[in-house]
């Protein structure tokens, strides 16, 4: 009989140090560490960005970044240095899941002018495409 | 005697003795007896100003405190022929605002002294601000409720970031477990618990495990729910 090996899953966990991005509130779209558990339900976070406090666990997303030496219950300060240390901001730009925030808000903020301009260049490219299709297909039968 | 003093109170200190201990539920009311020289002037027949340093209710608003404060009440017995300076009473309350806490202090009074409302006054009433509103702590909570059927004590444990949002969750708590509502709870003592060996309760205990960790398993995204059919099955991983 084979063998069958079970692996837990790899969720991220709520966890001293685990970055998270702010759902709700003044502070929506911010990204803060938890610097200590309160309860199953909340925690408290701090970051450069925003000012430190108590959030529930269900306004805020878990990033799969963990800024893993931050002790627990850090201050302000201390978590300051660890943020710029392991570069959290930078790493959190490089993912797809933030650019593809960015380029969500990006489209949001457009004006009606911007949006036209967007629409007439997507037509350009898609004649560019399947200009190339065509010659493509042409040459292969 | 139901409340064990195992966790002093550091602020009882700053007032001078403790007389109420023989009734000890509401003794750690913070009832704390006292004369003060300060009132023993030539006119006490008069009624003493009272000090009220409330703050603006919209300041309040501002800071995000929760749906109780924490008042110190002072108050004493009208001074009269026979007793010109009569002993003050100091309470520490939980009230959603001070017209309560003042009501609150008379009704504590009334079941501990012969000093009521129409024969007495209140000195001085401030608002307890907590010290470090961002460091989490465990609190002890002494409560008495009486239920449908007869009064109990009890002690509850919290965790949480003040002394107000503590005693917010234990009536919140009270009010789900024991359908328990605000005029039925007295509250005896509140205290943080330092240490953390002298947790008790298992609920709390539990979030003081070393390096605790725990997924969010099964979560709703935003906006689930808001409409009938989607195009795309919710992501249910955090």
């Amino acid at each position: 009989m084979s063998q069958t090996k079970v692996v837990s899953s790899q969720w991220p966990q709520v966890e001293t140090g685990r970055v998270v991005l702010i759902n709700s509130g003044k502070d929506e779209g911010k990204l803060a560490a938890v610097v200590q558990i309160i309860d199953h339900k909340r925690a408290l976070v701090d970051s450069p960005h925003i000012e430190r406090q108590e959030i529930s666990l269900s306004h805020v997303s878990l990033t799969q970044q963990v800024i893993t030496k931050l002790p627990r219950a850090a201050r302000s300060g201390v978590v300051k240095k660890y943020w710029a240390e392991a570069s959290v901001d930078d790493k959190t730009a490089s993912t797809t899941w933030a650019k593809k925030r960015a380029s969500r808000e990006k489209k949001r903020q457009l004006t009606d002018f911007e949006r036209f301009k967007v629409m007439v260049l997507k037509k350009q490219r898609r004649f560019e495409v399947r200009k190339a299709v065509a010659k493509a297909r042409k040459a292969s039968s | 005697m139901f409340v064990p003093e195992i966790f002093p109170d550091p602020r009882k200190a700053v007032t001078s003795q403790v007389l109420v201990s023989r009734l000890p539920a509401l003794a750690n009311l913070g009832i704390l007896n006292f004369r003060q020289s300060a009132f023993n002037t030539s006119n006490h027949h008069q009624r003493l100003p009272s000090t009220t340093s409330v703050t603006n209710p919209l300041q309040v608003l501002i800071s995000k405190m929760g749906r109780l404060q924490e008042y110190q009440v002072i108050g004493r017995k009208l001074p009269s022929e026979t007793d010109e300076t009569p002993r003050l009473y100091r309470m520490r309350i939980f009230a959603p605002n001070d017209v309560v806490a003042k009501s609150r202090f008379w009704y504590f009074l009334k079941k501990l002294r012969k000093v009521k409302k129409s024969a007495g006054e209140i000195i001085s009433l401030n608002v307890i601000h907590e010290k470090r509103p961002l460091k989490v702590k465990n609190f002890g909570i002494w409560v008495r409720y009486d239920s449908r059927s007869g009064t109990h004590n009890m002690y509850k444990e919290y965790r949480e970031l003040s002394r107000t949002d503590a005693v917010h969750s234990l009536y919140q708590d009270l009010a789900a477990r024991h359908r328990a509502r605000f005029r039925s709870i007295h509250i005896l003592k509140v205290a943080e618990i330092e240490k953390s060996a002298d947790v008790k309760r298992p609920y709390i205990k539990q979030l003081l495990t070393p390096n605790l960790k725990f997924p969010l398993p099964h979560r709703a995204p935003v906006g689930v729910g808001k409409k009938i059919f989607l195009a795309k099955r919710p992501n249910t991983f955090s």
